[in-house]
């Protein structure tokens, strides 16, 4: 590739943002919004960009850029990207100027701005590090700013779940600071030296299969927080309920991928043995994820915890298909990551508009809104129908694939999950029925139409649900190799052989 | 009889250059002392500059010294009664830097709380020559007087604010508790003395080495001055179990005197632990690993804990110190594990890492505390920060990278310190102290986390108005400015500072 470090670029972009936006006087908000604003699109651009030129049918990884960092300890601005976190990239890279450009957070924009674009920052630092320890060092800087919009522009019990999600995170990375640190140690052996280079580490590490397990779960930990997975996952509806709309998007389109990504990156790929030792119990914590997150979302009264409840469920999915190691599962959990952030974000868009009108999210207070707002409700339809998964749309492509793949390695667990489906449709359509069904009482008779500000929000969600679901082979082209070469690795370096479809139905 | 006599009395060569920070602190304070009652009250802010150039004369010729020490290698001093090595440097360059912050803090507070003098400032020149020979001694007599120089120093400190009587209060108990603790500790050194026959360092091996054979090792009297020696020392680190004075004496003592005591009396401390425990005792190690074990845990754990149910700021600072401690211990216990080995040692580096860290965060959070506390020095408890971010947002800012690297945020040096101990205690596969070590951390950042929370997000109450508004001097805003640049820096670039470490 050309020697621009395009990656670096774009991970210090939104950071050199936060910087300026803290940086401009709070007397002049306008101009703190603009620059905001341009700087997100730029980092946007720049994503873009690095997909249009990333090479279809690589596997390995590109643009990477090496320097070293910190050279007593081994550790090197490590960057790349792959079919893995390309998709991810992008949709942090637009998920924020959106969000930016349309969520208004009513107080102290500059702060608000200036922890955006910092969480953007360490968000796409997560997603490019090949490095372990520059991965630790964003992962947990993310921390920093989420917590800070949650606990600074959230709801009434803000504080309580800031500060739970902000323990929760840290009490997995604690684990992990430890792994990482043990990792490089111990692959010292085998590297000659010191290094937190997670290629190197991944391609000559030889860990006796205990202590791969080990370090395998001092990882895991922290991954299974950030997903989250069964029984890990309370502070996630504290959190997304209190959040503001823009962190409630963030939080559920971007963050929680960090933690499925983090399982792929650098817990199947870092220790494949241990990971294939430990499918059963992540395939186990991933259906009882499924189904608890959808009976739990099905007793909801609040919509924002019904959608967070939501995102347990789908989140339980990619972690199945990530598990179920096979090349269909684990392209259609990476890409089921991407459309839960799309329809997922965009529910909770959606629900952040009706809590602007309405100063509520109580189920039972909301009644009839299709009658005054058809628009409204037929966008509402469209991204719920997307969430659960229905041909034609986003959803059902990376679903379909999950299960499709993943029948032929987790039959049980696929057979226990795919209820989940159902019971997805279930508490989606009965919560629509009672929120825009039947005749609107007083209250919600002057329910606004959606404002055009917000019709512009929510096209490029639309666009980009209809379009994956009818044509999702572009975005399949560009991850599916690097799946395979990710198998091929799990394949060399333990005793996992990835089924084809054709073994499968034998 | 002459000729004899004569003999007798040679005193040991000197090498006075080797000495100079000591001698450059002691004529500064020995100056401003004397100087200062024989004239007329000093202009304002001189007494305080005059104590940073001081210091930063002491940090300059350190500098130099490092420079020696790389060429020509470590030595003996004074016949033997001090060493000259990186770690003593690195003593003399933390502790300048810590009188340096420390007397910035101070000089704006002497003259709001009406007790202006050269007294404190000649005090922390003369408690950091304490520190420096505990850091360097190479002998526990030696390593005895530098912790009454220090500490006695310290006592005097705690008590100068004359108009508090928690002042008061904290220097009584310092000076109780502190006696208690040297009295362990010269009992320890004459146990020791008894069973090997010297308190030098070097001989004290020697001893080990030729005359204390095998059954001579488990000699109750040495274990018993081990043991006792340990007490002492973990007494002046506020090691838990022997923690009880830190928290009332940290929150009585004006605060200014209680950012110097966790800094600079924490370095001197773990330095003349790491001293003890690997040049006089490491045939011993075995015995004593454990024991450090314990003391790590139970400091992590206990620290955290008891921080995060305290009200007050100060007091939650002096648990949170604690648990630093614990993470220290961490380090050295690390460090143990490859007592009397030659070669690099990780977990003696990540220590003394740890402490100029730490010592550089404590002092700009103290400095924070400081300004918060107003006229009379009492509002620290967690509601006088109540909407602080709306008053003095660049304050809060510099105060949230110091509590957020205090709860080793990484792109932080507080990070960098604790990524450094965990690492050292891995590579001797100490894992279990490492996540115990990680898990405390979880649980202080609590204790942070509330700090931010009252500052930034809680609601303002009636009657906030009235009070007193936050007043941020030059010096003040000079000593927090630099306290938070350090730790940006050192979270950004720590390539440098890791690889001098001792």
């Amino acid at each position: 590739m050309s020697g621009f470090p395009i990656l670096t670029v774009l991970v210090l972009m939104p950071a050199i943002g936060a910087l300026l936006v803290a940086l401009v006087s709070s007397r002049r908000p306008d101009l703190v919004k603009v620059t905001a604003l341009v700087n997100s699109v730029v980092t946007g651009g720049l994503s873009l960009w690095v997909l249009f030129a990333f090479k279809k049918g690589v596997a390995g990884f590109q643009f990477v850029s090496q320097h070293e960092w910190i050279h007593v300890w081994g550790i090197s601005w490590h960057l790349g990207i792959d079919g893995i976190s390309i998709f991810l990239v992008v949709l942090t890279g637009i998920l924020f100027p959106l969000v930016i450009a349309g969520v208004d957070p009513h107080h102290d924009h500059k702060r608000y701005l200036s922890w955006m674009l910092l969480l953007e920052a360490g968000v796409l630092g997560s997603f490019v590090s090949l490095d372990l320890f520059l991965f630790f060092v964003f992962f947990e800087i993310v921390l920093v700013p989420m917590y800070f919009l949650i606990g600074g522009w959230g709801y009434d019990d803000r504080v309580y779940a800031a500060t739970k999600f902000f323990l929760f995170t840290m009490v997995g990375s604690a684990f992990m600071l430890v792994g990482i640190i043990a990792t490089a140690v111990l692959a010292k052996a085998d590297n000659g030296h010191v290094t937190f280079d997670l290629i190197k580490i991944a391609e000559n590490g030889s860990f006796a299969a205990g202590t791969g397990r080990w370090l395998f779960f001092a990882f895991a930990v922290a991954f299974a927080v950030k997903v989250p997975l069964f029984p890990l996952h309370t502070w996630l509806p504290d959190a997304h309920t209190q959040a503001p709309t823009g962190g409630s998007v963030i939080l559920a389109a971007v963050l929680l991928k960090l933690g499925t990504y983090g399982l792929l990156r650098f817990g199947v790929f870092l220790f494949p043995a241990a990971a294939v030792w430990a499918r059963p119990v992540f395939l186990t914590l991933a259906t009882i994820g499924i189904l608890w997150g959808a009976i739990a979302a099905t007793m909801q009264t609040d919509l924002k915890r019904l959608v967070a409840y939501s995102s347990v469920a789908h989140l339980g999915f990619i972690v199945l298909g990530t598990f179920a190691l096979t090349t269909e599962a684990v392209t259609g959990s990476v890409m089921q990551g991407i459309n839960h952030g799309i329809s997922t974000g965009g529910l909770f868009l959606l629900v952040g508009m009706i809590y602007e009108r309405r100063h509520t999210r109580e189920i039972s207070k909301l009644k009839g809104l299709q009658k005054v707002a058809p628009v409204f409700a037929g966008v509402f339809m469209l991204v719920m129908l997307s969430s659960i998964g229905v041909p034609g749309l986003n959803g059902f492509v990376g679903e379909f694939l999950v299960l499709l793949g993943s029948f032929a390695t987790a039959r049980w667990w696929v057979v226990v999950a795919a209820t989940g489906v159902i019971l997805a449709a279930l508490y989606m359509l009965w919560a629509y029925q009672r929120v825009f069904h039947g005749e609107p009482d007083d209250d919600n008779k002057k329910f606004p139409e959606m404002k055009w500000k917000e019709g512009m929000l929510m096209l490029p969600f639309l666009a980009i649900i209809v379009f994956t679901g009818v044509y999702p082979k572009p975005m399949l082209d560009r991850i599916e190799p690097s799946v395979k070469g990710l198998l091929t690795h799990v394949e060399q370096h333990s005793t996992w052989h990835v089924p084809t479809v054709e073994e499968g139905k034998g | 009889m002459g000729a004899l006599l004569a003999e007798t009395l040679k005193g040991p060569s000197i090498d006075w250059f080797a000495l100079s920070p000591l001698l450059v602190l002691l004529g500064g304070a020995m100056l401003l002392l004397v100087v200062g009652a024989l004239t007329p009250p000093w202009p304002k802010h001189a007494e305080a500059l005059f104590t940073v150039a001081v210091a930063v004369a002491s940090g300059v010729l350190g500098v130099v010294l490092w420079h020696r020490v790389d060429q020509k290698g470590p030595k003996l001093l004074v016949g033997g009664a001090l060493q000259f090595d990186r770690t003593y440097v690195w003593v003399v360059i933390t502790i300048a830097i810590a009188i340096a912050l420390a007397a910035l803090l101070t000089d704006d507070y002497v003259r709001r709380e009406g007790i202006d003098g050269p007294e404190v400032y000649a005090l922390y020149m003369l408690s950091a020559i304490g520190g420096i020979v505990m850091g360097s001694a190479n002998d526990l007599i030696v390593l005895f007087l530098g912790i009454e120089i220090l500490s006695i120093a310290l006592y005097v400190m705690a008590a100068s604010h004359r108009k508090r009587i928690q002042s008061q209060e904290a220097g009584i108990k310092y000076f109780v508790l502190g006696g208690f603790s040297s009295a362990f500790f010269l009992y320890g050194a004459a146990l020791i003395y008894g069973g090997t026959g010297s308190t030098n360092f070097t001989k004290i091996i020697g001893a080990f080495n030729s005359n204390i054979n095998a059954n001579r090792h488990h000699d109750a009297m040495i274990l018993a001055g081990v043991a006792l020696l340990l007490v002492g020392l973990s007494f002046k680190v506020a090691a838990v179990p022997f923690h009880f004075w830190a928290p009332d004496v940290y929150q009585g003592a004006p605060t200014p005197v209680t950012a110097f005591m966790a800094s600079a009396a924490k370095v001197a401390a773990f330095a003349a632990m790491l001293r003890v425990l690997l040049e006089a005792l490491p045939h011993w190690s075995a015995d004593y690993r454990p024991v450090v074990w314990m003391l790590a845990v139970l400091s992590l754990v206990g620290g955290s804990i008891m921080a995060v149910v305290q009200t007050n700021v100060k007091r939650m600072l002096a648990f949170s110190s604690i648990s630093h401690a614990g993470f220290m211990l961490v380090g050295v216990e690390a460090a143990v594990h490859l007592a009397g080995a030659t070669g690099p040692n990780d977990g003696h580096s990540a220590t003394l890492l740890y402490t100029l860290i730490y010592a550089v965060l404590v002092l700009g959070t103290f400095g924070v505390v400081t300004a918060v506390g107003r006229t009379g020095d009492n509002a620290t408890d967690l509601g006088a920060f109540r909407g602080l971010g709306r008053q003095r947002p660049l304050l809060t800012g510099g105060m949230t990278v110091l509590l957020l690297a205090q709860a080793g945020v990484p792109l932080t040096s507080g990070f960098v310190a604790k990524f450094g101990v965990i690492r050292a205690a891995v590579e001797v596969h100490s894992y279990a102290v490492a996540i115990i070590a990680m898990l405390a951390a979880v649980i202080a950042a609590f204790l942070y986390l509330r700090i931010m929370i009252s500052m930034w997000v809680t609601e303002p109450e009636a009657g906030d108005d009235a009070r007193e508004a936050v007043k941020v001097p030059a010096p003040l805003a000079v000593a927090i400015g630099l306290s938070v640049a350090f730790t940006l820096v050192i979270g950004f670039f720590p390539g440098w500072l890791i690889h001098l470490a001792p």
